[in-house]
């Protein structure tokens, strides 16, 4: 069946980036806002819009029963859930496919599995893909983890089976840790999670962030090759590029024929992210988990690759097969998206929501800026930070560099603090210009030579 | 007795408890301390604290747990 109508079960850029593909598909679109959102650049783009609920998220966004009304209720044929909120929730998408719809998305099941920590490992391992070092699965006693580190080493974290996001992690240091924090680990992640159960894995302490863009129909599976994310913050992703130029064509080979196989142990359907670790001195890679929805950085891949992500899983959850093959995906030039947040990087990234009083967004080849912001617009304080993606595409990742920071200049947003000055003291750093950074150079670099730039820029003013 | 009024400092929702399940920071008819914590406020998904301000013997909220506050508005009102 042909999808000739979606419901878009989210907010902010992403909700317009997907009212945009839709309607490039000729496809009719039903937005969906809190009581906040009403004045929001894709309830204006849509072609109707439903109020689901009050502003806090739990009473609209993430609000399974109202959003399946508002779908039942518009006579749609397909819900969207973008990224975050109810995105990667396996009991929405069997209750969309309950209500007769389609979920633009895997399967419910197929997000169950790769959700659970502890399944997705073993999952991985099934398809041959390289897990982080550690334990096998869940370990039953303080025993059978001393047996594990000897064979790893240190430093080794302890994690919870049931944590998730960063939480329920401790790191030991040797054996002696090891025995100290088990017992307290488990302890913990009992008190914290309702499941004591605890596995082990070995610290990359100098790791990239790579992941592999998939896609699938439930038969064919394909990459589109991989991302860079190094550049984090309290880890979450600050700037993005493609492809990920430092990695070696044969490693990068076997990390995106890894991603493939493991779409396929699963038949997975839709758009997908696998996250790897990738150590730069060994040259090994290592799975970290699937993102089971679009991710916030696939417009990198789409202009390297020329491929409309957003398009090909509305297609593709239509029931139509993947319109790509294998041989068809091919990289040209290289790409990059900084991350804009309503956020003052000046003051430790204090929040800043409020009204955009003036926007100006630069024009030119290979520049693109995914918004919902208009001059005028109220951000509300309810949701996540993130007002725009910057991203620029050129020949090379240098000429894509100089680009970037010509682009940055050019765009003007007033009336809230944002991002912007962190991206243009990034983009004017030569570790970044040689690509020589990992997961946590970021924390440090603001610590050190942005709190300085920012001093001295201070001073002359 | 004379009222004193907290202000929220930033836009966003209030929390009268520290977590989900836990116990609200205070009660109506609570003594306050100038540096004791009141309420919680979310703003775009981190949390920031709101202190009291100010010493009192009886405090009462104005605004319910998990509604959405503007920058200014009176959160609370404390008695001296």
């Amino acid at each position: 069946m042909t999808i000739q109508s979606i419901l878009i079960a989210n907010r902010g850029e992403i909700a317009v980036r997907i009212i945009k593909a839709a309607k490039a598909l000729g496809i009719r679109t039903v937005q969906v806002h809190s009581a906040a959102d009403a004045d929001m650049l894709a309830v204006k783009l849509a072609d109707a819009a439903v109020n689901i609920g009050p502003p806090s998220a739990t009473k609209s966004y993430l609000n399974i029963a109202a959003v399946i009304e508002a779908a039942k209720s518009t006579g749609v044929d397909a819900v969207h859930p973008g990224y975050g909120f109810l995105s990667e929730n396996a009991d929405f998408a069997d209750a969309v496919e309950a209500a007769g719809l389609i979920f633009i998305g895997p399967k419910g099941d197929a997000i169950r599995l790769l959700g659970d920590k502890v399944a997705a490992r073993a999952v991985a391992a099934r398809a041959g893909v390289p897990t982080v070092p550690g334990s096998a699965g869940r370990l039953l006693s303080l025993d059978a983890a001393k047996d594990v580190a000897q064979t790893t080493g240190f430093p080794i974290m302890i994690k919870a089976a049931a944590g998730g996001g960063g939480r329920g992690i401790r790191i030991a240091g040797d054996m002696a840790e090891l025995e100290r924090h088990f017992p307290q680990a488990s302890a913990e992640a009992l008190a914290a999670f309702g499941d004591g159960g605890l596995y082990l894995e070995k610290v990359i302490t100098k790791a990239r962030h790579v992941e592999v863009q998939i896609l699938g129909d439930g038969e064919n599976f394909i990459h589109c090759f991989e991302r860079e994310c190094s550049l984090q913050r309290r880890r979450q992703k600050v700037w993005e590029e493609a492809p990920s130029f430092l990695l070696p064509a044969a490693v990068r080979e076997k990390l995106c024929d890894s991603a493939v196989a493991l779409a396929r142990e699963v038949g997975y359907r839709g758009a997908g992210t696998v996250e790897y670790l990738y150590d730069e001195i060994s040259q090994e890679f290592y799975f970290i988990e699937v993102n089971t929805r679009i991710q916030v950085e696939h417009p990198v891949t789409e202009m390297i690759t020329g491929i409309d992500l957003v398009q090909e899983m509305i297609k593709v959850a239509g029931g139509a097969p993947l319109s790509i093959a294998q041989s068809e995906v091919t990289v040209r030039g290289h790409a990059m998206e900084c991350r804009i947040n309503a956020e003052d990087p000046l003051r430790n990234f204090m929040p800043a929501p409020g009204r955009i009083e003036t926007l100006r967004v630069p024009q030119g080849e290979g520049i693109r800026f995914d918004t919902m912001l208009y001059e005028g617009y109220t951000i509300p304080p309810f949701y996540d930070s993130l007002v725009g993606k910057l991203i620029v595409w050129a020949e090379t990742r240098d000429a894509c560099l100089d680009r970037l920071k010509t682009a940055l200049e050019g765009l003007t947003i007033t009336g809230i603090a944002t991002t912007v000055p962190l991206h243009l003291a990034l983009a004017n750093d030569p570790d970044v210009r040689r690509g020589a950074f990992h997961t946590r150079f970021l924390e440090t670099w603001l610590e050190t030579e942005f709190a300085g730039a920012a001093g001295k820029t201070a001073e002359v003013a | 007795m004379s009222k004193i009024e907290i202000r929220s400092p930033l836009p966003g929702t209030f929390y009268r408890t520290p977590s989900p399940d836990a116990a609200p920071f205070k009660a109506d008819g609570d003594a306050v301390k100038s540096d004791d914590t009141i309420g919680l406020i979310e703003v775009m998904k981190t949390f920031q604290e709101v202190p009291a301000g100010v010493d009192g013997l009886s405090i009462r909220f104005l605004v319910e747990h998990e509604e959405p506050v503007m920058a200014g508005q009176v959160i609370a009102e404390v008695g001296e």
